[in-house]
């Protein structure tokens, strides 16, 4: 038969349908795989299913090792999304004992990407939080009706005592700027939000782990993803000794019921915090599981503040206890020595001025002045150092001031290894420039500065610290609550001494003036009160003027020789410092130094601890 | 005997083979990778599909060594015995064949199970090429082209009958034989005219061109109709005048119309377009009676025609097809996403193609395909296999083995002295090409899910049986070309 050459031709339209087709999937081919890798991100997210291995939360102890916090099961509901099928809301909602408005709320919540940034319906997405082991078994038993639901072990924080919620704080969920500072995090994890949980985070929540596991299409895992090479074994949480003794602390808590303020007790020899007390206080235990966000608004609303950190954030004058700081500055700069006396007929009094003093006989040598208190004393020590022309301008005396005093710790902050620590207030030539004009004050216009009142603002912390400097004679290391971390070693800060810029000799005379002040001398004495039988007390009380009653404060230390304790009270609105803040010090040394107190003493204490003194200085406002 | 078995090899296309070897052995792996099991990672257990595909394997190339070793003659003498004995066994399966997810096409022959209608396209091919080598045949007489119809469809209406519609479709791809073999391009072209009209007109039916009343995909379906109208007067008459005036008055009057409809009073340009269409076919049918050229009442009918067919789409597609056929075009024209639905294969074939990325996964470490993410992933969808573990430029080479098998084809197919040979090579030309275009396109979300396999790539003893017959018949007629 004859070829049809016309027909022929033909072979080219087929064979261009054929070129036409392939070349259309090449370029395809081309779009799907190598122009856009959305596909492979979604294979992965089909593939694999990482899952989180929680590691347990590091425990905290007391220095003598008594457990203060643990962990407890709890267990999360998780849902992955795009697993849900045909729920059964009504059964769901019974089953987890929430309401079905609950139950919509938290799926819109989760799709939300502004609250959930890390949404994606492939993967787990925190659906509800801690619930206890009863709760969650009746969800267990009907979890196979669920499906897309999961459960996941977590643990929260159990206390074995109900004090020292400041220091310890508490652990929740992270916030969306943690998320953002730290990837490490995401939705659904916890974090400390306060206390050590927040400052040693790092080392209490330990490392997560992975698991990478293959799912096919059904859900049906298929085994680790090579075997497991890739996945990663959860590092738990170190563990954490803490300098707080908490028979100490509890009896600091106990005594401080019924008041504001705050106890601050140090070991001198290591800068290690034995007490830390802040008054109103609360219990740790109502910052733990679901409850935890009504019961922190309700602590917000309280008006007294119990969430505020007095011993880091409440910056106080710190009235006469601040004599004693005064004191050396002036012995260091020559100004007065041992011998130096001044004259004191009820205050100290120039033209225009006059700063009150209680009888005591006069003239007065410094460390009786200490002792007694003397007003007079010490408004005529800065007076002289202030207008002395040796600094060339009051300026210029006040800079050396300032920098003895931040030497010993004051107007910046100390470096306590707790969040939120302030830095209190020691003015500087410039802020009293921009108060009175450039040059146009002296030592009289800052004369109660002397007496630790005016401008001058200290934390609990940073007063216990100057007790500690003082029961040194003359250096401190940095106060801290964190003894030890397991495995690993504290920061520098709080292993190496910082010196002060006034010499030993003049803290042998405080240390002396303080013990006056105790014992008694023959100008007289403002804490007898703290004097225990066989233990050598120094101490110095303070009584702040403010707004409402005057601050009760007392600072001191014991022994005197070979210190182990050194503490600042701070009463707030209490009266006199020997009123109050004496017999508290004076109960927690005792407690601190002797192990037990005798009855006699406990009963001091339930007296102390039945004053409620809260009413009485609220009305002053 | 010896000097034939050596001009025998010696005649056998080596290329074709070649490449029929390649593809089996990327196919065996791809299988391999697709069927691959975390707990029984043994390729070579027959209980495995590994296994078993092998087992297929090596049967095919036993039943390539018989063909080739058969004389050619044979196949030119039993076609109609071979196509009747094959339709009498798939009209026998119909009534036979257990109910597999609603298809009765698969026969059980103790252990292993046939589909017979995976063995019809050659049997079909081979009548084919018989009856159209028939002296005297021309394929422009309609007795003879009925007769080519019904060569045609019997089998597809028994293949519908068996509910495997996928393989019934292949049966369209004889058509491009037919238009080989001298039936008239215009069967093709309006094919093709169809297919624009159904997917343009669906899948803009809900668009409207810029905050008009005018629905896009009527609009476009109209231009083009008036468009094809005047092409066709070009093409059969060679008229330039009338094409111009066609054309002209179109372009002219929607104009105006745009024009009008943009600043004075806002309308429906359809009606413009409805007009236009309407009065070049009154104007064909003027001229033809007129002129007495029965093209001109043709291309008319063309144009009337062309509106009644976009209408009727519409009408079949809202209202004659059943929701989840809709959803399934819509899917494929992407005016839907139905990831969990109809468009779940084909969204993960994509994950899964697309997560091979330029080099691919490397093989057995694709995880799409071995987490059975893709449904059918060694069957229908094993070229996710090959796109998810040998990346783009492993799909694309065994894309472009694909193609030169098909050019190869077709050049041995134009070189046969006879129209037997030809028509032959033709049909397995047509067959491969269909399956590589709805297979890879569907993998590729381009064409709507038909359940066609793959040749030489997907599982299944029968459909790896049937493309090696079907090829080395067609290799074996070809070695014997020389001694006509």
């Amino acid at each position: 038969m004859a070829k049809d050459y016309l027909l022929e031709k033909r072979k080219f339209v087929i064979g261009g349908i054929a070129v036409f087709i392939v070349l259309t999937y090449i370029l395809r081919l081309l779009v799907l795989q190598v122009m856009t890798d959305d596909y492979k991100k979604n294979a992965d997210s089909n593939a694999f299913l990482k899952k989180t291995q929680y590691p347990s939360r590091g425990a905290i102890y007391d220095r003598n090792g008594k457990l203060l916090v643990f962990n407890q099961p709890a267990y999360d509901i998780t849902i992955v999304p795009n697993e849900i099928t045909q729920l059964d809301t009504t059964d769901l909602c019974k089953t987890l004992n929430i309401t079905p408005a609950f139950f919509l709320k938290r799926m819109l919540d989760i799709r939300d990407r502004k609250q959930n940034p890390g949404y994606s319906k492939y993967t787990h997405q925190v659906f509800m939080t801690q619930l206890s082991a009863a709760e969650c078994g009746v969800f267990q038993e009907k979890l196979f009706r669920f499906p897309g639901f999961y459960i996941q072990r977590r643990t929260i924080r159990q206390y074995t005592y109900n004090v020292a919620a400041h220091a310890l704080g508490d652990i929740g969920e992270v916030s969306m700027r943690d998320i953002e500072e730290d990837d490490y995090y995401v939705r659904g994890d916890y974090i400390g939000k306060q206390g050590v949980e927040k400052s040693y985070e790092k080392y209490l929540r330990g490392e997560k782990g992975v698991e990478i596991l293959l799912r096919d299409a059904h859900g049906r895992i298929q085994g680790h993803y090579k075997n497991g090479i890739y996945d990663k074994v959860p590092i738990p949480g170190k563990d954490i000794t803490l300098s707080l003794d908490v028979e100490l602390q509890t009896l600091g808590e106990k005594l401080m019921h019924g008041k504001m303020g705050s106890i601050v007790a140090i070991e001198p020899e290591t800068g290690e915090i034995l007490c830390f007390v802040s008054a109103p206080s609360y219990d740790p235990m109502a910052m733990v599981g679901r409850q935890r966000g009504k019961n922190h608004l309700e602590l917000e609303k309280d008006p007294l503040k119990p969430l505020f950190n007095r011993p880091l954030m409440a910056a106080y004058p710190p009235g006469s206890t601040f004599k004693t700081a005064q004191g050396m500055i002036f012995l260091q700069e020559g100004i007065v020595n041992e011998n130096t006396t001044f004259p004191c007929y009820h205050g100290f009094v120039v033209p225009g001025l006059r700063v009150g003093c209680h009888a005591h006989p006069s003239p007065i040598p410094f460390m009786p002045a200490l002792s007694t208190s003397c007003n007079s004393y010490f408004c005529w020590g800065l007076y002289r150092m202030i207008d002395n022309k040796k600094y060339g301008s009051s300026a210029k005396a006040l800079t050396v001031w300032k920098d003895h005093m931040v030497s010993m710790g004051f107007g910046y902050k100390l470096g306590v290894d707790l969040p939120g620590e302030k830095r209190g207030l020691i003015p500087n030539a410039q802020f009293y420039d921009k108060i009175y004009g450039k040059g146009r004050w002296g030592g009289l216009r800052i004369i109660h500065t002397s007496i630790g009142q005016g401008e001058i603002l200290l934390t609990p912390v940073q007063m216990a610290n100057l007790a500690a400097t003082i029961a040194n004679r003359g250096h401190f290391i940095t106060p801290h609550i964190v003894k030890k971390i397991q495995h690993d070693q504290l920061d520098s800060l709080y292993r190496f001494p910082r010196y002060t810029t006034i010499s030993p000799q003049y803290y042998d005379l405080v240390v002396k003036g303080m013990r006056g002040a105790v014992v008694g001398t023959a100008y007289g004495a403002t804490c007898r009160g703290a004097n225990l039988p066989d233990i050598e007390v120094c101490g110095k009380t303070g009584t702040a003027q403010n707004k409402g009653k005057d601050h009760s404060i007392f600072m001191g230390f014991a022994p005197m020789n070979k210190p182990k304790i050194a503490i600042a009270v701070y009463v707030e609105n209490a009266g006199f410092g020997a009123t109050w803040a004496v017999p508290i010090a004076s109960v927690l040394m005792e407690k601190y130094l002797k192990g037990t107190l005798s009855p006699e003493r406990m009963k001091t204490v339930d007296e102390i601890s039945n004053t409620n003194l809260i009413q009485y200085g609220f009305k002053e406002y | 005997m010896a000097s034939r078995s050596i001009s025998l090899w010696k005649s056998i296309d080596w290329v074709a083979i070649i490449i029929y070897l390649l593809l089996i052995t990327c196919g065996w792996f791809s299988v391999c990778g697709a069927s691959y099991d975390y707990g029984n990672p043994d390729f070579l257990d027959f209980s495995t599909r590994a296994g078993k595909q092998l087992v297929w394997i090596v049967c095919s190339f036993g039943i390539g060594f018989v063909l080739l070793m058969l004389e050619d003659k044979l196949f030119d003498m039993f076609s109609y015995f071979i196509y009747i004995g094959m339709l009498l066994l798939l009209l026998v399966t119909i009534f036979i064949a257990p109910d597999v997810k609603g298809s009765r096409s698969w026969l059980q022959l103790g252990p292993v199970s046939l589909q017979p209608a995976e063995f019809a396209k050659f049997a079909t091919a081979l009548a084919l090429a018989k009856y159209m080598n028939s002296y005297s045949f021309s394929i422009n007489k309609l007795r003879h082209f009925v007769g080519l119809l019904a060569i045609i469809m019997v089998p597809m209406i028994l293949i519908i009958m068996q509910r495997e519609t996928g393989s019934a479709l292949v049966y369209l791809a004889f058509f491009l034989v037919l238009y080989r073999e001298g039936m008239s391009g215009t069967v093709l072209f309006l094919g093709l005219c169809a297919v624009l009209y159904f997917i343009i007109g669906i899948r803009f039916s809900e668009l409207f061109i810029a905050e008009t009343p005018t629905p896009l995909g009527e609009f476009v379906v109209l231009c083009l109709i008036l468009l094809f109208t005047a092409s066709m007067l070009w093409v059969y008459q060679r008229k330039w005048l009338l094409v111009r005036n066609i054309l002209g008055v179109s372009v002219l009057t929607l104009g105006l119309s745009f024009l009008v409809s943009e600043y004075v009073y806002e309308f429906n340009l359809v009606w413009i377009l409805w007009a236009l269409c309407i009065g070049a076919a009154c104007y064909l049918f003027y001229l033809y009676l007129s002129q007495r050229f029965l093209s001109y009442a043709l291309i008319g009918l063309f144009t009337i025609t062309s509106i009644g067919f976009l209408y009727s789409c519409d009408y079949v597609f809202n209202k004659v097809l059943e929701p989840h056929q809709q959803i399934r075009i819509k899917v494929v024209l992407g005016m839907e996403e139905d990831l969990s639905g109809a468009g779940y294969n084909v969204n993960q074939s994509k994950i899964a193609i697309g997560s091979g990325g330029l080099t691919g996964k490397g093989f057995l470490n694709g995880t799409q395909t071995k987490l059975k993410y893709v449904p059918e992933q060694d069957t229908d969808f094993i070229f996710c296999t090959v796109g998810e573990e040998q990346g783009f430029v492993g799909a694309s080479i065994v894309l472009l083995l694909f193609l030169i098998l098909i050019l190869r084809l077709i050049a041995l197919s134009e070189r046969q002295h006879g129209t037997f040979g030809r028509v032959y090579g033709y049909s397995v030309v047509s067959i491969f090409l269909f399956h590589l275009f709805i297979n890879i396109g569907m993998v590729l979300g381009l064409t709507p899910v038909i359940g066609i396999p793959l040749p030489f790539f997907s599982y299944g003893g029968s459909s790896l049986w049937g493309f090696s017959i079907l090829l080395f018949i067609f290799l074996r007629i070809d070695a014997g070309r020389s001694r006509r």
